[in-house]
């Protein structure tokens, strides 16, 4: 992937995230502590804040520059997005919640086909439940294959695994290390566990009080001490 | 009961539905706007929309009186232009009812719209959808309890209308006369029993629409 953002300027409550960033690389780890803007900038890459200045090209499409008053709307940005809270449709079953951005892709051989990515994440059985009948670890999944299912050509997981338990997060990781390996999408992953960036990602951008205080690939990063 | 009676029964009810539904749309629309978006004057907008729950009816129907008439802003537009009376008319009626439930239609439907996590229309957009589909498929049936409870009241407040009903509509019996407008001359003209069966018959449809709405937008048990 090449993501680039220059001349970065978001207005939060408490700071303002400001950087200017390029991005190359197949899984890249944004790391930083809680409240440290991280949601903001995936937020800010799907087109789902309107920033004070930008300028946001991925692989050399441009999503957003304000000095040309550009702004992709995000469901035409072709970027997959995993909240934090996941955002499954309550009203709407597994099955309809996967279809809702369903686009079959043509190119790609039935790999981003409903099929085919239920039964990579295991939750092929799952298409009548309620989303209130899920546990956590499948409603994490079926979050990941709604996205996948809209062929997307980069991929924002926000914490996938902060709300699990230890063993449901040891059960899921290998499915997101599948979907890495299998689907060959780029992917900005935030987190903030130190162990997720060095079993997922081979780049990392440690970001802090809106700002980047670091960016180097996980073999040369220097995990920090809790 | 007589023929009369219940003339003015499914009078009052149609007119009482129609009057809800014609609202409706506005009353998602102002709802909508109120909910999501901030702009100046904002305030203004929600002081109108409550108007009419604080005003005395009466004061309200003065108000559509004064709009409506012959020699009002819209009343003599509509009756130049299509020889359309609305004053003492049916008509009258539907738009005295109408204004008088607005607020509590757009109120309930606010609160419902306010509900509906954000995020969730945010991340229909990212799987593609654009702004109408988000509203259809995710936002309105996440609001639905709440709008139709809020409909419901609508129903039930159109239903004992009064005030504003016979300033604009009056009172003429087969053409502009409602349950509250029977009732009331039914004791004035010392017809009691009349009245008591017109009053058995509010209850029973009143009751029944609080009481659907209460069901409807009771906290849901997860």
């Amino acid at each position: 992937m090449d993501l680039l953002l220059k001349n970065i300027s978001l207005p939060l409550a408490s700071f303002a995230l400001e950087m200017d960033l390029e991005i190359h690389g197949q899984a890249i780890a944004i790391f930083g502590p809680s409240g440290a803007g991280k949601t903001s900038l995936l937020d800010l890459i799907a087109g789902l804040r309107r920033p004070a200045t930008a300028f946001i090209q991925f692989d050399g499409r441009v999503l957003t520059d304000t000095s040309q008053r550009v702004r992709v709307p995000a469901r035409q940005r072709g970027i997959g997005y995993v909240p934090q809270d996941l955002a499954l449709f309550p009203h709407l079953s597994v099955r309809q919640n996967l279809l809702y951005g369903h686009k079959a892709d043509g190119n790609t051989n039935g790999l981003f086909s409903v099929e085919h990515i239920t039964e990579v994440l295991e939750i092929q059985s799952l298409g009548a439940r309620g989303i209130y009948d899920l546990s956590g670890g499948e409603k994490q999944r079926v979050a990941l294959a709604r996205a996948l299912l809209t062929s997307p050509r980069l991929l924002l997981l926000d914490e996938p695994l902060a709300s699990l338990d230890a063993a449901l997060r040891a059960k899921i990781l290998p499915h997101l290390a599948r979907v890495r390996d299998e689907f060959k999408l780029p992917m900005l992953y935030v987190t903030h566990n130190p162990d997720e960036v060095t079993a997922l990602c081979d780049e990392v951008i440690v970001i802090n009080s809106g700002r980047i205080a670091g960016q180097s690939p996980v073999s040369e990063w220097k995990v920090p001490q809790t | 009961m007589n023929g009369e009676a219940w003339q003015i029964v499914w009078f009052t009810a149609w007119v009482s539905v129609l009057s809800t539904l014609a609202i409706l749309p506005f009353g998602l629309g102002v709802a909508w706007l109120l909910a999501r978006f901030s702009w100046p004057g904002k305030s203004l907008v929600e002081t109108l929309v409550s108007l009419p729950l604080v005003l005395p009816p009466v004061a309200t129907g003065l108000i559509l009186l004064q709009i409506l008439g012959r020699r009002g802003a819209i009343g003599s537009f509509l009756h130049r232009q299509f020889d359309l009376d609305v004053v003492f008319t049916w008509r009258g009626v539907l738009i005295a009812l109408g204004v008088m439930s607005f607020p509590l239609l757009a109120r309930s439907a606010r609160m419902a719209f306010e509900n509906v996590n954000p995020r969730l229309e945010e991340i229909a957009r990212t799987l593609g959808a654009g702004n109408v589909r988000v509203f259809c498929t995710i936002t309105l049936p996440l609001a639905s309890r709440g709008i139709i409870g809020g409909m419901v009241l609508a129903f039930a407040r159109a239903l004992g209308e009064f005030g504003a009903t016979i300033m604009v509509a009056g009172n003429i019996p087969g053409k502009t006369t409602t349950l509250s407008l029977a009732i009331f001359e039914n004791v004035q003209l010392g017809q009691d029993p009349q009245a008591y069966r017109l009053l058995a018959v509010s209850v029973v449809l009143a009751f029944g629409a609080v009481w659907y709405s209460e069901w409807l937008l009771r906290p849901k048990k997860r």
